[in-house]
C-alpha cells in the first residue's frame, strides 16, 4: 500500500548514484555507483537497499524524486541524438559564431569549442519576424517541405527549431513543427520559443538545440525507468527535480530535458536552504566541495538565488564562456575547478597554482598510493593533519603521508625551496583563497556583504576546508549539517512543485502599459501555474512575479521582485521606486535623468514550502568525548597545534568542541580552527561560532 | 618557517590584488551606458604603488589599454602633484596620450588611503557613449573636432565633486546623462577597489603596500625576463600594408631582442594620415606588448614590472606614434594592426610560434539612422545611433586552423542581432559565415562573415564604416593563401569605401563581407581528411577544394553524397 510518507530521492551522479528514503521523518541512504549503460539499474538497486534499511517494500513508496546529471552528461560527452537545426536564412551559424570572441586572451592557440550541431545539419528557410513581432517575410510552406525532405534522407531523429525574435512571435516556429510532425511523425521536434523564448538569438538557439539534442535519449531512460519501477512494484508517481530548485512531472521532463541539467546541484542548494529554515537563518552561503570542483550559491530568506542563463560543458579551466550558454531558469550557482584532487603546481612566476586540473579517482591524489605522483588538495590536507590517513572514506582507501610529502617536495618545495609542510600550507592557502576569491566577487556581484552570511558546508572536501574559508571571509557561523555526502538527493525531497515561465518583451517606463503588463503577466502565470497543476491537482499555488529591469543603455538587468499586486495593478513609479531600491543596493548611487526599462517578465508557479519544524539551538554544554589529538596546521597562526579528536557519532545534542578540533566521521572530517568552536544541536548539525560568542549562534 | 609575511602569505595578497581588480572591472561592465564597454568590455581597472608603478589589472576585453593605463597614474602623480592628492579626492581625464589613446577613454584614478597615510592608487578607464565634437568617427581633422578635452584634473577634491567641471562636461556632449552616469561609474568602481584594498590591508596588517609590491614586481620582472632570455638574441624586420583612409599605410617594425628586453623600433613606418585613424605611441604600445607577451609569456599577469621589458620606440608623427593635435579617434584600426605586423618579424626570430597575418582590425559600423528625407516619412519614424562590433577571421596557427568570425587580437564581444534591431529601426537581414574567405594552408585561415543591413520602413541612415583589408588582404605565411578582402557594397550594387561615413537612401541595403585570415603552410600538405571536413561545412566550396587543395572530383561527390545521407565526415 502506498503511503504518502515514504518518498524516495535518487540522484544519479558522475561517480556515485545516492538513493534516499524518508519514512515518517527517519532517513536511510545509499551510495551505489552509477550504471552508465543502464542508469536506471543504479536506482533501482539502490531503491532496494533502503527499503530494506527501512524494512519497507517498493509498493509502499509515495513518491520518487529524481534528478540526473544524464542530461549534462550527454551535453559534455556529445552523446545526442542525430539532430538538425531549422533557422532564419541568413543566420545559418549563430550557434558556431557564438560572441565572436576569446574566452581567453593569452592563449594564440585556443580553440573555441565545436558547437553542437556542425554546419551541415543547420538549415534554413526564408522568413523574418521583426523586433515588434511583426511578419516582414512569411514563411512558406513549400519551404519548410523541402527542408524537410532533406532531414529525412540525411536521417536526422531530432528537430530544433530556432527563429529570428521567435520569442515575441511563435508563429512561423508553430508552422514548422506542424509541417514536420505531419512529414516526418517519427521525428522529435523542439522549439524555441517553447523552450527558452528570451531574447538573445545565440542564448536561445543554443538552448533549443541542446533541448533537441538529449530529448530522445532522455525520453528514452524516463520511459524505461517507469517501467522497471512498475516491475519492481512501485506504483507512485515519479517526478524530476529541474535546474530552477523544483520538481515537474516527468512528462514534461521528458519534452524539455534541458531542464533537467544541473538538477543535482540545484538539490544541493535545495537541502541547504532547507536547513537555513530550520535554523531560520536569512542569509546563507551554501559551499559544496567534492572532488574535482566546489560549488558556492547564496541563499537569501531561505530560497536559493536564481539566474536566467548559465553555461554548461566549460571546455577550458571553468573559464567563464569556454562552454555553452543555456537559456532556462536556474539556481545561480559559482563553479570553479577546486576539489580534493585538484592538482598543485608551480608556475613560471614561482607561484603555487591549484586546478582546475584534477587527479580524479584514478590515479588520485599521491597519497592514494596508485601511482599518482602530482600532489593533490588532499595530499595537502592530509600533510596538514586534517586527514587520518587510516581512517579515510571510512577506512576504505589507505593513505600514504610519505607520497603526498615526496610528491610536495618534487614538484613545489623543490622550486620554492620549502620543506612539505610549508608546501602543504601554500597548496591549501591557495585553494582556499580561489574559492574565497569567487565567493566574494559573487556576492559582490549581488550586492551582497558575506559577513553577515553563515555558512553551510556540504560533499566531501568542504569541511575540511570550510573553516578556513569562513576565516577569510569573516564569517562568523558556519554549520555542518549530517547526511552531507548525499545533501542532493536529501534535497529532492524537500523542493516543491515548481515551474518557472519567462518572456523577453521590452517596455520602458516611458512607454509604461498597464493592460499589456497585465495581459502577459496573466499568460504567464497561467503558463506556469498549469505545468504545477500537472503535477499536483489540488495544492495550493503561489505565484511569484520577477521582472529585470534596467536604465535604457545599460546592458545588465537587475531582477526586481514585484508582489502579485504591484504587477496586477501597475504603475510605473512602482516600478522605478522598485528599480532605484535595488540598483542602490547594487551600485550605491541611481543615475539620474534616464529612462529605465523592462526586459524580462518571469512568473514562477510554486506550492509553498514544506512546513519545517524549527531547531531549538542547543545551549553549549559539556565538551563531547575526546579520543586523542593529532597535530593539524593552524593556517592563521601559521603553525601546527594540538587538535582534539572527536567522533561525530558519539556527540550528543548540546555537546561542545573547542577548536581545535578535528571531529571525524566516516564520510569526512570537520576541522574546527583554533579561532572557532562547535556544538552539536539537535538535528545533528555541528554548528560552528567564532570564540568569544560563548559559543552561542 | 613563519616569517612576519611568509611567501604563502604574499602569494595569497597578490591573488586577492588580481581579484580586486577583476571586481573593479566587473562592477563598471554592469554599470556603463556604452556599448563598446558593457557588450565589448572595452574597459579597464587596475591597483598602483604610491610610485605609480602598477601591481595588477584586471584582464578585460582589450589589450589596448594594458600599457596606456600602465603609465596613466605616474602622468597623474606629476600633473597633481604630490603635495596635493588629499584624501577622498578624485581625479580624471581624457587625454589621448596621458590616458588610452582617445577622447572617448574617461581614465579616473583615485588615491588610497589607509590609516591617513597615502598607500595606493586605484584607476579606471572606459569608452563612454559620446564626447562631444564631431561623434565617434575618423572624419576630423585634428584632436579639437574631436570632442571635449579634459586634462588631468581633479573631478572631486576632498570627497567634494567639482560642479563647475560638471557642467562644463554635461555642456558639450550630446549624452550629458549617460556621461555623467559613467564617470560616477568610474568612481565607484575605483571606490570598490579601494574597501577591498583596506580590508586586504587590515586582514594582513599592513601599514603600506611596499612588501607585497616588491614581491610582485620582483615575480614577475624575473619570469619575464627569464622568458626573453631564453630567445636567441637577435633582431629582424616586419612590414605590412594596409588600407588607410586616403592613402595606403604602411607600418614597419624592426623586433630586436636583448638579454632583458625587447624592442620594437617603428622607424620607416608612414607618416600622420589626415583623418583619425591615428594612434599615439601608448596605444600602439600596448598591441606590440600584447603581441610579443601573448607569444612568449602569456601567463605573467600584466604589471608595471612584466611590461617594462618590452620596449617601443618611433619617429614622432608617424602613423604609430601621432603627436597632439593630430586627429586620433579612431586610433584602434591602426592599433589593432600592430600584432600582425610585429609577428612579421617576430616569425624570423622563433619561427613557427606565431599565426598568419588575420582580419586585424574589427568589422565596426556605425548606423545613423533618421527619418527618410525623400518622401513624407512615417510618423512614428525616428533618429537613431546604433554601432555594431563584428569580426573578420584570425589568420591560421601553426599547429591550428584560424578562428572563424572571431576578434584578435582585440578580444571583444559582438552583440545579438535581437538586441541591436531593439536598439534603434535597423534590420540585420544576414550575419553568417563567408565561405571560401580563410586564406588556403596546411593550416586553413578563419573564416571572416557576411552582413547584411538596412534600415526599417521609413528610415534611411549614413553608415560610417570602419573598415580595412579592402585592398590589402591578409597575408599567408610559410606558402599558405591570403585571406579574402573587404567587400562593400549597396544591394543595388552603388559602390561604396571601407571607410568614412556614406548615405545609404530609403529602402537600400548595405552588403558586407568581412575578411578572413590567412592560411599557414603548402595547401597541399593539409590532411584530406580536413579538407573534406571543410567541404561538408561548406567553410569551402568544391571549387577551391580542387583548384587549392586538389580534392578529386571523385572525393568532392563522396563528400556531397555523404551530407545529404547525413553521414558523418
Amino acid at each position: 500500500m502506498k503511503s504518502a510518507s515514504i518518498r524516495l530521492g535518487a540522484d544519479i551522479g558522475g561517480t556515485f548514484t545516492d538513493v534516499v528514503l524518508e519514512k515518517e521523518g527517519a532517513v536511510f541512504s545509499t551510495k551505489v555507483l552509477t550504471t552508465y549503460a543502464a542508469p536506471e539499474n543504479a536506482i533501482i538497486d539502490g531503491m532496494h537497499q533502503v527499503c530494506a534499511k527501512a524494512g519497507i517494500s517498493p509498493d509502499q513508496i509515495g513518491q520518487i524524486i529524481h534528478g540526473t546529471t544524464l542530461a549534462t552528461n550527454a551535453l559534455i560527452e556529445r552523446r545526442g541524438a542525430k539532430t538538425a537545426l531549422i533557422t532564419t536564412q541568413g543566420f545559418r551559424d549563430v550557434i558556431e559564431m557564438r560572441t565572436e570572441s576569446r574566452f581567453e586572451q593569452y592563449d594564440l592557440n585556443l580553440n573555441l569549442p565545436d558547437p553542437l550541431l556542425p554546419r551541415q545539419a543547420r538549415f534554413t528557410v526564408a522568413e523574418r519576424v521583426n523586433a515588434k513581432g511583426e511578419v516582414m517575410i512569411p514563411l512558406e510552406r513549400a519551404d519548410i517541405e523541402i527542408v524537410a525532405d532533406q532531414i529525412a534522407q540525411a536521417g536526422y531523429t531530432s528537430v530544433a527549431v530556432g527563429l529570428i525574435h521567435s520569442y515575441l512571435n511563435p508563429a512561423h516556429e508553430q508552422m514548422v513543427r506542424d509541417v514536420l510532425a505531419e512529414k516526418l511523425p517519427q521525428v522529435s521536434v523542439s522549439i524555441s520559443a517553447e523552450v527558452s523564448p528570451q531574447m538573445r538569438e545565440y542564448e536561445r538557439f543554443n538552448t533549443v538545440v541542446a533541448n533537441a539534442y538529449i530529448k530522445p535519449l532522455m525520453a528514452s531512460y524516463l520511459g524505461r525507468l517507469e517501467e522497471r519501477l512498475a516491475d519492481e512494484g512501485v506504483g507512485c508517481r515519479i517526478f524530476l527535480m529541474h535546474s530552477g530548485g523544483g520538481i515537474i512531472s516527468i512528462q514534461n521532463a521528458a519534452d524539455f530535458p534541458v531542464r533537467l541539467v544541473e538538477s543535482g546541484p540545484a538539490g544541493g542548494a535545495v537541502f541547504a536552504a532547507h536547513i537555513a529554515a530550520r535554523y531560520g537563518i536569512d542569509k546563507v552561503l551554501s559551499f559544496d566541495m567534492g572532488g574535482t570542483t566546489a560549488k558556492i550559491c547564496l541563499i537569501k530568506n531561505q530560497t536559493p538565488k536564481t539566474a536566467r542563463v548559465f553555461e554548461v560543458a566549460r571546455t577550458y579551466r571553468f573559464k567563464k564562456g569556454s562552454g555553452m550558454p543555456i537559456s532556462i531558469p536556474v539556481i545561480d550557482m559559482v563553479e570553479i575547478g577546486a576539489g580534493g584532487g585538484s592538482l598543485a603546481h608551480v608556475d613560471a612566476m614561482r607561484q603555487i597554482r591549484v586546478g582546475p586540473e584534477s587527479a580524479g579517482s584514478e590515479p588520485g591524489p599521491a597519497c592514494y598510493g596508485r601511482c599518482g605522483a602530482r600532489p593533490a588538495v588532499t595530499d595537502a590536507d592530509l600533510v596538514l593533519g586534517k586527514l587520518d590517513p587510516d581512517n579515510f572514506a571510512g577506512g576504505s582507501i589507505q593513505l600514504h603521508p610519505d607520497q603526498s610529502q615526496a610528491a610536495l617536495i618534487t614538484d613545489i618545495g623543490q622550486t620554492l625551496d620549502v620543506d612539505a609542510v610549508e608546501a602543504a600550507f601554500g597548496v591549501a592557502e591557495v585553494v582556499d583563497e580561489n574559492m574565497a576569491n569567487a565567493a566574494r566577487v559573487h556576492a559582490v556581484e549581488n550586492g551582497e556583504d558575506l559577513s553577515e552570511y553563515t555558512m553551510i558546508a556540504f560533499g566531501g572536501a568542504a569541511p575540511l576546508h570550510a573553516g578556513r574559508l569562513c576565516e577569510k571571509l569573516g564569517v562568523d557561523r558556519l554549520i555542518v549539517p549530517p547526511g552531507a555526502g548525499v545533501g542532493s538527493a536529501i534535497g529532492f525531497l524537500r523542493a516543491p512543485y515548481s515551474f518557472e515561465a519567462n518572456r523577453s518583451v521590452y517596455m520602458r517606463l516611458s512607454d509604461f502599459d498597464p493592460e499589456a503588463i497585465r495581459t502577459l503577466l496573466t499568460a504567464l502565470k497561467t503558463e506556469a501555474t498549469g505545468f504545477v497543476r500537472t503535477c499536483d491537482a489540488h495544492a495550493d499555488i503561489l505565484s511569484e512575479f520577477k521582472v529585470y529591469m534596467r536604465y535604457t543603455g545599460q546592458g545588465w538587468e537587475i531582477p526586481i521582485d514585484l508582489t502579485e499586486d504591484q504587477v496586477m495593478n501597475p504603475d510605473a513609479a512602482t516600478f522605478e521606486a522598485r528599480f532605484e531600491e535595488e540598483y542602490i543596493k547594487l551600485f550605491a548611487r541611481p543615475v539620474a535623468g534616464m529612462d529605465i526599462e523592462i526586459t524580462v517578465w518571469s512568473v514562477n508557479a510554486t506550492t509553498p514550502p514544506e512546513m519545517v519544524r524549527p531547531v531549538q539551538a542547543a545551549k553549549g554544554g559539556q565538551p563531547a568525548t575526546t579520543t586523542g589529538t593529532r597535530k593539524v596546521f593552524d593556517p592563521a597562526s601559521s603553525g601546527y597545534l594540538d587538535a582534539k579528536i572527536i567522533e561525530r557519532a558519539t556527540m550528543t545534542p548540546g555537546q561542545r568542541a573547542i577548536g581545535p578540533a578535528a571531529v571525524v566521521e566516516a564520510e569526512t572530517t570537520i576541522i574546527i580552527p583554533a579561532s572557532r568552536d562547535a556544538i552539536c544541536q539537535p538535528d545533528g548539525c555541528i554548528d560552528l561560532t567564532l570564540k568569544g560568542n560563548g559559543g552561542q549562534p | 618557517m613563519s616569517s612576519q609575511h611568509s611567501n604563502v602569505a604574499y602569494q595569497v595578497m597578490w591573488n586577492r590584488l588580481i581579484s580586486v581588480v577583476e571586481e573593479q572591472a566587473q562592477a563598471l561592465v554592469r554599470t556603463a551606458f556604452s556599448t563598446s564597454v558593457r557588450e565589448a568590455g572595452d574597459l579597464s581597472a587596475g591597483v598602483y604603488d604610491t610610485q605609480g608603478q602598477m601591481l595588477a589589472q584586471a584582464v578585460t576585453g582589450t589589450p589596448g589599454h594594458v600599457n596606456a593605463m600602465a603609465d596613466a597614474v605616474a602622468h597623474f602623480i606629476r600633473r597633481i602633484g604630490r603635495q596635493n592628492i588629499f584624501e577622498g579626492d578624485i581625479y580624471i581625464t581624457n587625454d589621448p596620450w596621458e590616458g588610452t589613446g582617445h577622447l572617448h577613454d574617461i581614465t579616473m584614478v583615485t588615491p588610497s588611503f589607509h590609516q591617513g597615510v597615502l598607500v595606493g592608487f586605484f584607476a579606471c578607464t572606459a569608452h563612454v557613449v559620446d564626447i562631444g565634437g564631431r561623434g565617434f568617427g575618423a572624419d576630423a581633422h585634428s584632436v579639437y573636432e574631436e570632442g571635449l578635452y579634459i586634462p588631468i584634473m581633479k573631478f572631486a577634491v576632498r570627497g567634494e565633486v567639482d560642479e563647475t567641471l560638471t557642467r562644463i562636461i554635461r555642456g558639450n556632449v550630446r549624452e550629458p546623462d549617460q556621461l555623467v552616469g559613467d564617470i560616477y561609474a568610474l568612481a565607484t568602481c575605483n571606490e570598490i577597489g579601494h574597501r577591498r584594498l583596506v580590508d586586504m590591508m587590515q586582514e594582513f596588517r599592513l601599514d603600506d603596500l611596499s612588501g607585497i609590491a616588491d614581491f610582485i614586481l620582483d615575480n614577475s620582472r624575473r619570469a619575464t625576463i627569464e622568458a626573453i632570455a631564453a630567445l636567441p638574441q637577435t633582431q629582424a624586420q616586419g612590414e605590412m600594408t594596409v588600407d588607410g583612409f586616403d592613402a595606403p599605410i604602411t607600418l614597419k617594425v624592426k623586433v630586436s631582442v636583448h638579454k632583458d628586453r625587447i624592442v620594437s623600433d617603428f622607424t620607416g613606418s608612414s607618416g600622420l594620415d589626415k583623418k583619425g585613424i591615428n594612434c599615439p605611441l601608448v596605444y600602439a604600445k600596448a598591441y606590440a606588448c600584447y603581441a610579443l607577451k601573448v607569444a612568449i609569456a602569456p601567463e605573467i599577469p600584466n604589471n608595471a614590472a612584466s611590461l617594462a621589458p618590452f620596449e617601443i620606440t618611433a619617429p614622432e608623427n608617424t602613423i604609430v606614434n601621432a603627436l597632439h593635435p593630430a586627429p586620433v579617434a579612431l586610433r584602434h584600426i591602426v592599433g589593432h594592426f600592430v600584432p600582425d605586423v610585429v609577428f612579421d618579424a617576430f616569425d624570423k626570430i622563433v619561427p613557427g610560434l606565431v599565426p598568419a597575418e588575420g582580419a586585424g582590425c574589427l568589422c565596426n559600423f556605425q548606423l545613423s539612422l533618421r527619418p527618410r528625407t525623400d518622401a513624407q516619412a512615417p510618423a512614428d519614424a525616428r533618429r537613431s545611433e546604433v554601432l555594431t562590433f563584428n569580426s573578420g577571421g584570425s589568420g591560421a596557427r601553426p599547429e591550428h586552423d584560424g578562428l572563424n568570425a572571431t576578434a584578435f587580437p582585440s578580444g571583444v564581444m559582438t552583440m545579438p542581432i535581437e538586441a541591436t534591431e531593439h536598439a534603434g529601426p535597423v534590420i540585420i537581414w544576414r550575419k553568417e559565415l563567408r565561405p571560401d574567405s580563410g586564406g588556403a594552408g596546411r593550416t586553413r585561415g578563419g573564416l571572416g562573415q557576411y552582413m547584411e543591413v538596412g534600415a526599417t520602413e521609413g528610415h534611411e541612415f549614413d553608415i560610417q564604416a570602419m573598415f580595412d583589408r579592402g585592398q590589402h588582404p591578409a597575408r599567408g605565411r610559410r606558402g599558405g593563401g591570403a585571406g579574402a578582402p573587404t567587400t562593400i557594397v549597396q544591394d543595388d550594387g552603388t559602390k561604396m569605401h571601407v571607410k568614412g561615413k556614406q548615405f545609404v537612401p530609403h529602402g537600400r541595403r548595405v552588403r558586407m563581407a568581412f575578411p578572413g585570415g590567412a592560411g599557414y603552410g603548402d595547401p597541399a600538405q593539409r590532411d584530406p581528411a580536413q579538407v573534406k571536413r571543410d567541404l561538408a561545412r561548406g567553410y569551402i566550396s568544391a571549387d577551391i577544394a580542387a583548384r587549392d587543395y586538389g580534392l578529386s572530383q571523385a572525393e568532392i561527390v563522396a563528400v556531397q553524397q555523404a551530407v545529404t545521407n547525413g553521414e558523418d565526415i
